[in-house]
C-alpha cells in the first residue's frame, strides 16, 4: 500500500527523530510513505480568517497532488494534519474558498476536496488495525507504563477532525496497548500545551506543562508519547523534567525492532 | 351559478398595513360569481359580522369568501354567521391574507397582488362547493390518562372528580413518577413524598379511578369522543389480588444484584421488587432478566416462601381493549444522557453526579440512607462544586437548545440544604444566568447566597479532572472577575438537562399527535391552546409538553382534565363532513388508498354494478365517514382519480390552482 506522505517543515528539522522512526516503522508494516513533491509549509496554525485564501494554498497544492495520483494523504505533525485536514473540509464544503482557491491554483483539474487526509495514527488504527500491529510487534514493551499525551491540534475541533471523541479519547492508548506496553489514563491528556504562547508568556506555558507532567505522573505514568512536535517542544522546555516524552512513533519503532535502521 | 360575496378584512393595520384592501374589492368585483364585494376594518367583530349577515340578505348569496387571517383562527366564527343568516356553513371560504401574505411582506405592491390572487383562488373554489351536512358521532364516558406521574395522577383525580370514569396506565411496576424520586421540593422545602404519597393514595382509593400499572399502551385507533386502545398489561408473576404486600419475597430473594432503576442504578434491589417502600400498588414484580428461576430454572424460594400463595411463574401479559371519549397524555421526563459531555468525568468518577442521582443521596430511603457522602469511598465531601446548564441552552449540538427550567430552583434547594445540615462544607455553584422566575423564587435564591453564603459563580466549567487522591479538579472561568478558576472538590453535582421520556414518541405515532424538534408534543396553539395537542381529544398534561416544574405541572395537568372534562360532558359529537368518498364506477379496488390511510377508515365491498349494460362483481372501497378525518391522502394516492374528498374535491383544487396561476 502507497500512501501519499506530507512531513512538514519542522519534521525536516527539530523533529527529525518523529519522521525517520515513521519511515522505517512504515516499512516494517509493509506500507510506503510517498513524499509529495515540492511541498510547503502547511503555514503551522489554521488561518481561522474567513476571507484567508493564501494561506491554505499549499495545503491545496498537496491534497491535489496526493489526489492525481490517487491515493490517501498521510500526515504525522499534529499541526499539518490539523491545517490540511481543516483545509480539506473548507474545500469540501465551503464553495467561495473553493471557488478561489481554485482560481488561484489554477490547476489542470480542479481540487474539489477529493483526498482523504489521515494522520499516521488513523493509518495504524483504520488502515493496518491494531490487532494486526500487535501480531508484528517483535519486542513488546512488557510493563511500561505509558501516558499518552494528545494535546489539542490532534482532536479539535472535534466536528472537523472526526479523529476521535475530543473530551475521552482512546487511539493513543489503543496504540500503547498494541505494543506491549500499559496506557496510564490521566484527565489532563487533552489539554492544551500552551503552544505557541510559551513565545510570549513563558510562566503560563510552564503552568501548564508543569500540571499536564504533575497530573501524568501521579496516575503513575513513567513517560510521555506525543505526535506533536510542538508539544513535545513545550513539555521539555516548560516542565520540570519529571517525565521524559518521547515521540510515538519511537515506541513503535522499538516494538517492531526496526529502532536500530535510524542513524 | 353561484352568487358570491367577498368581505376583505383590514385587520386594523394587520392586514390594511401590507395590502391595498380597496384595491383587492375592486380587482375581484368582476370575478366569475362575485356580486357583492366590501371591505371593513375588522370583519371578525359582531358589526362585521352583520354586516356580512346583512349582505347575504340583501343580494341573496349562496356563498362567501372573507379574506381575512387564518381559518384556524376565524373559519368557525364566519361559517356560524353565516349559517345564522340562512346559508350553509360549509358555503364559507377563507383567503388567508394575513399569515400568508400581508405579514411576511413588507412591499404593498407585491402584497396587495398576492392578496388579489389569494382571493381568486377562495373564489374559485367556492364556485364548485356544495352544501355539506355535518353527521354526529358518540362521546365515551371514559378518560384515559398515559403515566402516572404527578401529571398524570392529578389529571385523572380532577376528571375522577367531575364524575368520570378514568384508567391511569404507567409503565413503571408503581405510580408516582419522577416526583416519587425527589427528597425536598422548592420553594418551600417540604418533603416530595409526603406530599405525593396521599395523592396516589386518593388515586388509588378512587372509586372513578381504576390504575394500570407495568402496563403499556400497545394500539390507539377510532377518534375524538370514541378511542379504541389496547393495553398492554406485563406479566408481573405476581397475582395481585392475592399478594398482601409483606415483602418476604423481597427480603429473601437471593438474586440482588439488579440495578435500582429507583435510586437512579446507585444501589441494587432484589429480582423480585417493589421500586420504593410507598408504592401504589405495594405488589412486587419479577424482573426476569435477573430472577434465577427465570434465567436458570432453579431457585423457586419466592413462591416456597409466599403465604398468599401469589408468584406465579406463569403469567402471562394480557392485552386489556377498552374504549375512551378522551385521552390525556402525562408521560413526563428523564434526564439526558451524558456520554457526550466526558469533560465533565461523569463516565470517570463516582463522585460525578448528576442532579437526579443527588436527590436520592440525599433522600432517607436513598443508596447512603439520606447521608451525603461521597459513592466512591463513603467519606462526607466538605467542597461541592455545582455546575448549571450541563446540556441545556447548549447551541453546539451535543445537548438541548432550550433552557430545563428546573435546574436554577433545585440547584439552589440543593446547594442550601446541604449548607444547612453539613454547615462545615463548601459550596459553589457555577451558573450562566440564575432563573428564578416564579412565585417566592428569588426569595429562594436570595436565602441561598445571603444566608446560607453559597459560592455563586458567574461562568462555566471546562473540565473536572480526577486527580490520583481520589479528590476532583473543576477548572472554570470566573467572567466577572475575569480569570481562571482551579478548584479542588470532593464532589461534583451537574444540573444535568431534561428531555420528554423516549416512550413518548412510540405514543406520539400511536396517538397521531405531533411532537416537535426535541420531542417534546406540540400544542394546538402556543397560547390560546397550550393543554390541547392538535389531535382531537388529546390532551397534554406535565412535561411532555415543555420543561416544567411540580406547581406548573399540577396547574397544567388540572387544566388538561378540565379540556377533557368539557369533551366528556358531550352527548354528541358533530363530525367534519369534509370526508373520502369513493365513486364506485371508477374504483377498481386496487388497495392503494386503504394503504395510506392513517386512520384505518377504508374497507372493501364487492357490489353489483351495471357499467354500460354489462352486470357485474366488483371490489370497490367503501370509507367509513365516522373514522375517517379527511387528511386527502386517498384521494392523492388513488391511480384511477375515484377518491374524492367532500369540500376538497379534486375539481375544486385544480380551479385553485388554475385561479393562481392565471
Amino acid at each position: 500500500m502507497k500512501y501519499s506522505y506530507y512531513p512538514g517543515c519542522t519534521l525536516k528539522t527539530k523533529a527529525k527523530d518523529l519522521d525517520a522512526y515513521a519511515r522505517v516503522s512504515a516499512k516494517a508494516l509493509g506500507f510506503e510513505l510517498e513524499e509529495v513533491e515540492d511541498w510547503q509549509c502547511c503555514g503551522g496554525v489554521y488561518p481561522l480568517g474567513k476571507d484567508e485564501i493564501a494561506t491554505k494554498l499549499s495545503s491545496v497544492r498537496t491534497l491535489a497532488q496526493a489526489r492525481d495520483k490517487g491515493q490517501e494523504l498521510v500526515t504525522l505533525c499534529s499541526a499539518c494534519y490539523n491545517v490540511v485536514k481543516r483545509v480539506n473540509e473548507d474545500i469540501k464544503n465551503d464553495e467561495n474558498v473553493r471557488t478561489k482557491a481554485n482560481n488561484y491554483m489554477q490547476l489542470e483539474t480542479p481540487y474539489n476536496g477529493e483526498t482523504n487526509v489521515l494522520h499516521f495514527l488513523e493509518v495504524l488504527r483504520d488502515r493496518i488495525g491494531f490487532d494486526e500491529l500487535k501480531k508484528k510487534v517483535v519486542n513488546p514493551l512488557t510493563g511500561k507504563k505509558i501516558g499518552a499525551y494528545y494535546g489539542c491540534l490532534l482532536l479539535r475541533p472535534g466536528s472537523t477532525l472526526k479523529f476521535d471523541d475530543p473530551e475521552n479519547p482512546k487511539i493513543i492508548e489503543d496504540f500503547i496497548r498494541a505494543i506491549g506496553a500499559e496506557p496510564v489514563i490521566y484527565p489532563m491528556r487533552n489539554e492544551c500545551c500552551g503552544g505557541y504562547i510559551s513565545l510570549k508568556e513563558k510562566e503560563m506555558a510552564a503552568n501548564m506543562c508543569v500540571s499536564i507532567e504533575d497530573n501524568a505522573a501521579g496516575f503513575g505514568a513513567e513517560m510521555l508519547i506525543t505526535a506533536c512536535p510542538l508539544c513535545m517542544y513545550n513539555l521539555n522546555k516548560n516542565s520540570q523534567g519529571k517525565l521524559p516524552v518521547v515521540y510515538f512513533t519511537e515506541l513503535l519503532a522499538e516494538a517492531l525492532g526496526v529502532k536500530e535502521e535510524v542513524k | 351559478m353561484q352568487r358570491i360575496g367577498v368581505f376583505v378584512c383590514h385587520c386594523g393595520s394587520n392586514i390594511a398595513g401590507t395590502v391595498d384592501v380597496k384595491r383587492v374589492v375592486e380587482a375581484i368585483r368582476t370575478e366569475p360569481g362575485v356580486i357583492h364585494a366590501e371591505d371593513y376594518p375588522y370583519m371578525c367583530s359582531e358589526a362585521g359580522q352583520q354586516l356580512i349577515a346583512k349582505a347575504i340578505e340583501e343580494h341573496k348569496l349562496t356563498g362567501i369568501v372573507v379574506c381575512s387571517c387564518s381559518p384556524r383562527m376565524h373559519e368557525a366564527t364566519f361559517r356560524k354567521a353565516a349559517a345564522n343568516a340562512g346559508i350553509n356553513s360549509f358555503m364559507v371560504e377563507i383567503a388567508n391574507i394575513r399569515e400568508h401574505c400581508s405579514w411576511i411582506h413588507k412591499d404593498v405592491e407585491e402584497g396587495t397582488e398576492k392578496a388579489v390572487i389569494l382571493a381568486r383562488a377562495a373564489i374559485a373554489k367556492l364556485n364548485l362547493d356544495t352544501p355539506l351536512q355535518p353527521g354526529e358521532s358518540r362521546v365515551v364516558k371514559r378518560a384515559l390518562v398515559i403515566g402516572g406521574g404527578i401529571a398524570g395522577i392529578q389529571s385523572a383525580l380532577d376528571i375522577a372528580d367531575a364524575g368520570y370514569e378514568v384508567d391511569i396506565v404507567e409503565k413503571t411496576p408503581s405510580i408516582g413518577g419522577r416526583m416519587s424520586q425527589l427528597d425536598k421540593t422548592f420553594p418551600t422545602l417540604d418533603c416530595s413524598a409526603c406530599i405525593l404519597t396521599p395523592k396516589m393514595v386518593e388515586a388509588a382509593a378512587h372509586e372513578k379511578i381504576n390504575i394500570y400499572t407495568y402496563s403499556e399502551v400497545e394500539k390507539v385507533s377510532g377518534f375524538v369522543g370514541d378511542f379504541k386502545v389496547d393495553i398492554r398489561k406485563k406479566a408481573r408473576y405476581v397475582d395481585s389480588t392475592k399478594c398482601t404486600g409483606c415483602g418476604l419475597c423481597q427480603e429473601k430473594c437471593p438474586s440482588k444484584k439488579a440495578p435500582s432503576e429507583f435510586n437512579r442504578g446507585l444501589n441494587t434491589r432484589s429480582a423480585i421488587y417493589t421500586p420504593f417502600a410507598q408504592a401504589i400498588p405495594n405488589v412486587p414484580v419479577i424482573d426476569t432478566e435477573n430472577c434465577l428461576k427465570f434465567k436458570t430454572g432453579k431457585c423457586g424460594i419466592c413462591q416456597k416462601i409466599c403465604a398468599a400463595g401469589a408468584v406465579d411463574y406463569e403469567q402471562q401479559d394480557e392485552i386489556i381493549t377498552r374504549e375512551y371519549g378522551a385521552i390525556v397524555v402525562a408521560t413526563g421526563f428523564d434526564t439526558i444522557k451524558l456520554d457526550k459531555y466526558d469533560e465533565y468525568a461523569y463516565s470517570q468518577s463516582k463522585d460525578v453526579v448528576t442532579s437526579l442521582e443527588l436527590e436520592r443521596i440525599m433522600n432517607a430511603a436513598g443508596p447512603t440512607k439520606g447521608h451525603l457522602e461521597r459513592l466512591s469511598d463513603g467519606k462526607a465531601p466538605k467542597n461541592i462544586v455545582f455546575i448549571q446548564c450541563v446540556g441545556s441552552r447548549c447551541s453546539d449540538g451535543r445537548g438541548k437548545s432550550y433552557c430545563s427550567k428546573i435546574c436554577c430552583m433545585y440547584t439552589a434547594k440543593h446547594a442550601m440544604l446541604i449548607r444547612d445540615k453539613y454547615p462545615d462544607t463548601n459550596v459553589t455553584v457555577f451558573y450562566i444566568d440564575v432563573r428564578t422566575p416564579g412565585k417566592n423564587f428569588d426569595e429562594f435564591y436570595r436565602r441561598a447566597v445571603e444566608d446560607y453564603h453559597v459560592n455563586y459563580v458567574k461562568g462555566q466549567v471546562g473540565k473536572v479532572m480526577p486527580q490520583p487522591d481520589g479528590s476532583l479538579l473543576v477548572q472554570g472561568v470566573d467572567l466577572i472577575d475575569n480569570k481562571q478558576i482551579k478548584m479542588n472538590a470532593d464532589m461534583v453535582v451537574l444540573a444535568t438537562a431534561i428531555e420528554p421520556d423516549p416512550s413518548v414518541r412510540n405514543i406520539a405515532t400511536m396517538l397521531t399527535a405531533s411532537i416537535d424538534t426535541n420531542n417534546f408534543l406540540t400544542e394546538s396553539h402556543a397560547k390560546l391552546r397550550p393543554v390541547e395537542s392538535p389531535t382531537a381529544g388529546v390532551f397534554l398534561s406535565g412535561v411532555c409538553q415543555g420543561p416544567k416544574d411540580i406547581p406548573e405541572t399540577v396547574a397544567q395537568a388540572g387544566a388538561a382534565a378540565v379540556k377533557a372534562i368539557g369533551l366528556l360532558a358531550k352527548d354528541k359529537l358533530t363530525t367534519n363532513p369534509c370526508t373520502a368518498q369513493a365513486d364506485i364506477l371508477l374504483c377498481n379496488g386496487c388497495s392503494t388508498c386503504a394503504n395510506v390511510c392513517p386512520y384505518g377508515a377504508i374497507s372493501y365491498e364487492n357490489i353489483q354494478i351495471n357499467d354500460h349494460g354489462i352486470r357485474e362483481e366488483r371490489r370497490v372501497a367503501v370509507v367509513n365517514n365516522a373514522l375517517c378525518q379527511g387528511c386527502g391522502a386517498c384521494t392523492v394516492a388513488c391511480p384511477s382519480g375515484a377518491m374524492d374528498l367532500q369540500g376538497f374535491s379534486n375539481r375544486q383544487i385544480l380551479a385553485e390552482v388554475d385561479a393562481i396561476c392565471r
